[in-house]
């Protein structure tokens, strides 16, 4: 019994030790593959994602270090923007659910008052991108502010319609970003010499 | 085994009988919660990450600014337009008589198809990378590994010969379809390319191919 035991330990320790918390996102996507072997980094990302149903979703870590609070200092340099004054609360809050968001700033407080998931998704209509509001712009612009080294990644469905896609990276270039990461699954590809056929 | 020693040295000292009662703690339910602590975090752990892909795109030319777009070989120019579907057109050189147009190619993401004709026209490229890294593998150069990609970089640099290849989207492509061909580039170790947006023509072209074409064998080669 006893080795049993000592190697159940050792086990349970190992998964303990090497599980991630995975936060649960809002909408299920369905990565592309690709051959690229690089991990997305830990920190100073910031991610769009693209849903399906075309929906825009937004992403911020806090930055390497937790002392530096990036989620809550953009959210509150978000609301300056808007004219929307958040609570200390609210910017706790904000900074404890890390998970990506799809609302517009103004339902934003809305957003951070739900309790779950499932209430948290019914108001998560996406952020607007278009020209008469473009919340997705100030979005990258406020996180480029606070986070001078953050890099963009793009989170999309395989799904999606390429225009939505298209207008996702103009936002982007618009703020002079032109060095993206697209986050896709690794699939393996070998080729040799000998494939390549001869007309 | 302490039990057997315990039960020992009961029997040597009599006088310390009621102080050694042997320990037997029952350790049945403590194995039962690790087993199933055990099982939900194997399945909860997710050991692959997602992995990125890195894209660079020309920076916009502003509409104010009196800059020309860089110039580029014809001869060495290749356009690849994703239609939908997962269908896939490509035709060499420019496009730009309206009258007579460049023949559009049609072919598919299968390795038969866009990867041969990316191959065929990479080939020196191609052959000096992977020759680059058997040598690595085999022992012929000895790079420490952090350079191998920075020298696999400088050989793409000082190529002259490969396809500079400019991606374009028809509206109807898929997003996985963007992802896949730059996916090719990659595997194929294209030098140069990059993204840009469809001409006018181009658009006519793809439509014509789109609405004649019906659908039939694909991977022209």
């Amino acid at each position: 019994m006893t080795p049993m035991v000592d190697l159940f330990s050792v086990l349970l320790i190992f998964f303990v030790l090497t599980a991630t918390v995975r936060p649960q996102e809002a909408a299920p996507i369905d990565m592309p593959f690709s051959v690229s072997e690089k991990t997305v980094p830990d920190a100073n990302i910031m991610t769009v994602l693209i849903a399906k149903d075309n929906r825009i979703l937004f992403n911020i870590d806090n930055g390497p270090d937790t002392i530096l609070k990036y989620r809550p200092k953009i959210l509150e340099e978000m609301g300056k923007r808007y004219n929307i004054e958040f609570t200390p609360q609210e910017l706790r809050k904000f900074e404890k659910i890390n998970t990506s968001f799809g609302v517009p700033i103004q339902r934003m407080k809305e957003f951070l008052q739900a309790e779950d998931l499932q209430a948290r998704t019914k108001i998560e209509t996406g952020i607007p991108i278009d020209s008469a509001d473009n919340q997705l712009a100030v979005w990258i612009l406020c996180t480029r502010q606070i986070n001078p080294n953050v890099q963009a990644c793009i989170k999309g469905d395989a799904d999606v319609n390429f225009p939505i896609v298209r207008e996702v990276l103009d936002i982007l270039q618009d703020k002079n970003v032109n060095r993206f990461n697209l986050i896709t699954s690794l699939r393996a590809v070998e080729i040799k010499e000998e494939d390549i056929k001869t007309e | 085994m302490a039990e057997i020693a315990e039960v020992e040295q009961k029997q040597k000292g009599g006088k310390k009988k009621f102080k050694k009662v042997p320990a037997h703690v029952d350790m049945t339910p403590m194995v039962d919660l690790m087993c199933i602590l055990i099982t939900f975090f194997m399945l909860t752990t997710v050991f692959t990450k997602p992995k990125i892909m890195e894209i660079v795109l020309p920076e916009k030319i502003k509409k104010n600014e009196n800059v020309e777009p860089p110039k580029i070989a014809k001869s060495r120019t290749m356009n690849i337009i994703l239609g939908p579907d997962n269908k896939v057109f490509w035709y060499p050189g420019i496009a730009d008589d309206p009258k007579n147009p460049p023949p559009l190619q049609e072919t598919d993401f299968s390795p038969e198809g866009i990867r041969q004709v990316l191959l065929e026209r990479n080939r020196a490229l191609f052959k000096k990378v992977s020759a680059f890294n058997d040598d690595v593998v085999t022992g012929k150069i000895d790079i420490p590994r952090d350079s191998v990609q920075s020298a696999i970089r400088q050989l793409k640099r000082d190529d002259d010969t490969g396809p500079i290849v400019l991606i374009k989207a028809y509206e109807k492509a898929k997003y996985g379809n963007f992802v896949d061909v730059i996916d090719e580039m990659s595997i194929c170790d294209i030098a140069r390319y990059t993204f840009v947006d469809l001409t006018w023509l181009e658009e006519e072209m793809i439509k014509r191919a789109l609405g004649e074409q019906p659908v039939t064998s694909t991977g022209t080669n």
